[in-house]
């Protein structure tokens, strides 16, 4: 019997289907999202038909159990990552509105009991754009997961729930909410909550970036759920991991718009000419470019390992952790950075690496957003 | 599949090479640090030289033909290696014998005539010149062919191990007016009339490393002392220099897996040092509501950790055959930075318990600096990175 290996080596290649799945993952962002992506931002929405066409990347599918409709596969954060980071490179802002219900589907395979699971996700293998979303984030300056205000207590057999929440994609449209709350006496918990329901109100907000993105303020103004929408009903809800596999998918958003900055101002610096010749052929330009690069690829690998601990089912707290972290940092930088090697041209809406700098300034608030 | 965890056999490795340090290095770390010029005879045992007859083959490029299965060999196990020695303490590390440059580029060049000869003595490499550095190409010292013999002719300073070592690896020029193409790089074994050890430094850190001033004075050494080719080709210019280049490719993830040590060894002791005053890291809460030391020590953390995986990606891609050579210099210019940047950050955390020399965090960061400098400076590794990323020539980018 061939002995198996306790520990698998070292290794940066895709599978064969990660292969397959980025090729047409990055031809859907180059023909699909690049193109719309300055139109949408001016205009502040992204049309349904344009959510409908991602469905053809079929992911929501892929992990949802067979006997739900899906195919099946194992849930993989790394996928996931490979996803988020290959949609951010054409738009992030419509890579976030596109995953969002990818979100809702990981948390429910994650932490959703088995009924749970049959009720709620057969609808995203079938037909049609159904938007559901994530709502941890409560408006404020300083928002702590761990200090949840949002509250929950039980009433009768089910329960009621009283606060608001901010960031949450696509707000009255969503289908489908999961509400973080604090329960009475319990702890964190989430709660499946229908967007229409008596006492939710959605407010649509308005940001520095991430402006396609219907991001919505939600209300919950004693708004009862039932029992069976608890999500893990009586399991205590680990929110810890949702938030830690967010973190992973706020990095991969950073890693494909980082790359967007370098792959364009590479190409610019090289066509620019100044002083009779190309900029790039200047240290102070070609060494800000190099540094981009280098701290593009360590943000890179710290999000893949982060990623592949995860799903291998190994501690990845600090490795999130520490991948948002140089996320938010370095991300910022290299969004700085592309607007300046434009000069005066990365100033103008033209061109769009200002709008890459704006949405890269929401990698380190985007929390429990995205959990691969 | 995306797997970027050490398999078991080199966590081993890591493991045993830890406990070396600890057990072997540590010890005597600020010994050496205060007597600067004494040769660390603790080091005897962990000489690296292959026993006669038995040369090795350390930091090999391996060259795939069709699709190979994924490899973790040679070149993981040397950063990985080095990374943990250098925890312990690099200036020690570089003096253990037969693991400096030397032997890298015998290993990676000699015939196996010379690889007889020359494979297990104690090799340092002389390259640069009091007039020539970063700038390889331009270096002065000459080689004239006379008979049966090369005789050299310069002076060539920073010579790691240089007096020490038992052999010199020394790059010379055999026609001035033909450029880069025409350094060799020539074995002079110690001993040879001619060739004098006239000057041992006195540096910032790496005390423990002997660096060393050569005088080449009508030295004459053997014709089959030259290592490659004696030809001067006029039209591949690139590939005869480039060869000898080569070597730095496999060695500059080397020189970045000893900042990862050393900038490992600073966090390390400055966690231990601040647990006590009730810092820990729980990588939780944001930065922003941790306090500014735990905030400071996450983000060294994200950089430290960025660039050990640049240093593994770069080695990786080498054991699997990958041309590496951006990658190298992005690893050397990460690591490099970083490790200098973490080093000093920690002696300012721990207060005055950093600026003390009863704690090593002071040795750190002075033995770190050299590890941004030597092997390619910062700036030439951004210089090589720019110039892959951007697809211009040296005379495009200077």
């Amino acid at each position: 019997m061939p002995e198996e290996p306790v520990k698998p080596l070292f290794d940066l290649s895709l599978t064969d289907e990660q292969q397959l799945m980025r090729d047409t993952a990055r031809r859907f962002a180059e023909a699909e999202m690049r193109p719309v992506a300055r139109k949408f931002d001016e205009a502040a929405e992204a049309p349904r038909s344009f959510y409908e066409k991602t469905l053809e990347l079929g992911f929501n599918a892929v992990q949802i159990p067979e006997a739900y409709g899906g195919f099946g596969a194992a849930r993989s954060p790394v996928s996931n990552m490979l996803l988020a980071e290959d949609l951010a490179w054409g738009d992030m802002s419509l890579a976030l509105g596109a995953l969002s219900t990818l979100a809702f589907i990981n948390t429910v395979l994650d932490q959703g009991t088995g009924s749970q699971q049959a009720a709620l996700l057969p609808r995203y293998t079938e037909d049609g754009f159904h938007p559901a979303a994530l709502a941890l984030v409560e408006p404020g300056a300083r928002f702590d997961a761990r200090k949840l205000k949002t509250k929950a207590a039980r009433r009768g057999g089910g329960y009621v729930l009283l606060g608001e929440k901010t960031l949450v994609p696509f707000g009255a449209e969503a289908e489908q909410l999961l509400v973080f709350a604090e329960l009475e006496g319990e702890g964190p918990a989430a709660f499946v909550v229908d967007a229409k329901q008596r006492g939710v109100s959605a407010q649509r907000e308005a940001y520095m970036g991430l402006k396609p993105l219907p991001l919505s303020r939600v209300k919950l103004e004693n708004v009862e759920v039932s029992a069976a929408h608890k999500l893990g009903e009586g399991t205590p809800l680990d929110l810890p991991r949702v938030i830690d596999l967010a973190r992973i998918g706020a990095a991969a958003l950073a890693v494909g718009v980082c790359q967007a900055v370098l792959d364009y101002t590479k190409n610019y610096c090289n066509d620019r000419v100044a002083f009779g010749e190309p900029i790039s052929h200047r240290q102070s330009v070609a060494f800000m470019l190099a540094d981009i690069a280098i701290e593009l690829d360590g943000l890179r690998l710290l999000t893949y390992r982060a990623a592949s601990r995860a799903e291998q089912g190994l501690p990845f707290r600090r490795e999130a952790y520490l991948a948002q972290l140089q996320a938010a940092d370095k991300g910022m930088k290299i969004g700085t950075d592309g607007v300046q090697l434009l000069g005066g041209h990365g100033f103008i809406r033209e061109h769009l690496v200002e709008l890459w700098y704006r949405n890269l300034r929401a990698i380190s608030l985007l929390e429990g957003s995205l959990p691969v | 599949m995306i797997n970027l965890e050490l398999p078991e056999q080199l966590e081993g490795l890591s493991t045993l090479m830890h406990a070396v340090a600890t057990n072997v290095l540590r010890p005597v770390s600020r010994k050496y640090d205060t007597q600067e010029h004494d040769v660390p005879e603790e080091l005897a045992p962990l000489d690296r030289r292959p026993k006669p007859g038995a040369a090795s083959a350390r930091g090999e490029r391996e060259r795939p033909t069709g699709k190979q299965p994924n490899k973790n060999g040679q070149n993981m196990q040397s950063v990985i290696s080095i990374q943990q020695m250098s925890w312990g303490d690099v200036g020690l590390m570089l003096s253990i014998p037969g693991a400096g440059l030397g032997n890298a580029a015998i290993n990676a060049v000699a015939t196996p005539e010379q690889k007889e000869r020359f494979g297990t003595c104690y090799a340092s490499m002389a390259i640069t010149e009091p007039g020539s550095g970063s700038d390889s190409g331009s270096i002065g010292t000459t080689a004239r062919q006379d008979g049966d013999e090369w005789v050299l002719d310069g002076e060539k300073i920073f010579v790691t191990a240089g007096g020490r070592c038992d052999t010199v690896v020394v790059w010379a020029t055999v026609d001035k007016s033909k450029g880069k193409a025409a350094i060799k790089s020539f074995v002079v074994p110690k001993g040879t009339p001619g060739m004098e050890v006239v000057k041992l430094e006195h540096k910032l850190g790496i005390r423990a490393s002997d660096t060393a001033t050569i005088l080449f004075s009508n030295c004459r050494i053997p014709k089959d002392n030259i290592l490659g080719s004696p030809e001067v080709s006029e039209g591949g210019k690139r590939e005869a220099f480039g060869k000898v280049m080569q070597t730095f490719d496999n060695t500059r993830p080397g020189v970045a897996a000893m900042a990862v040590g050393c900038a490992r060894a600073a966090l390390d002791l400055t966690e231990e040092l601040l647990a006590k005053d009730g810092y820990e890291l729980g990588y939780e809460k944001s930065v922003w509501d941790s306090s500014a030391i735990e905030a400071e020590l996450y983000r060294m953390e994200a950089d430290w950790e960025a660039a050990r995986l640049l240093v593994l990606r770069a080695a990786w891609m080498a054991d699997n055959g990958h041309p590496n050579s951006m990658e190298a210099s992005m690893a050397k210019a990460k690591a490099g930075r970083v490790g200098n940047a973490i080093t000093l950050r920690c002696v300012e955390l721990c207060g005055s318990l950093g600026y003390s020399q009863e704690t090593l965090l002071e040795k750190f960061a002075r033995d770190s600096k050299i590890l941004d400098i030597f092997e390619g400076t910062q700036q030439i590794q951004q210089l090589i990175v720019a110039r892959r990323l951007l697809n211009k020539s040296s005379a495009e980018l200077k």
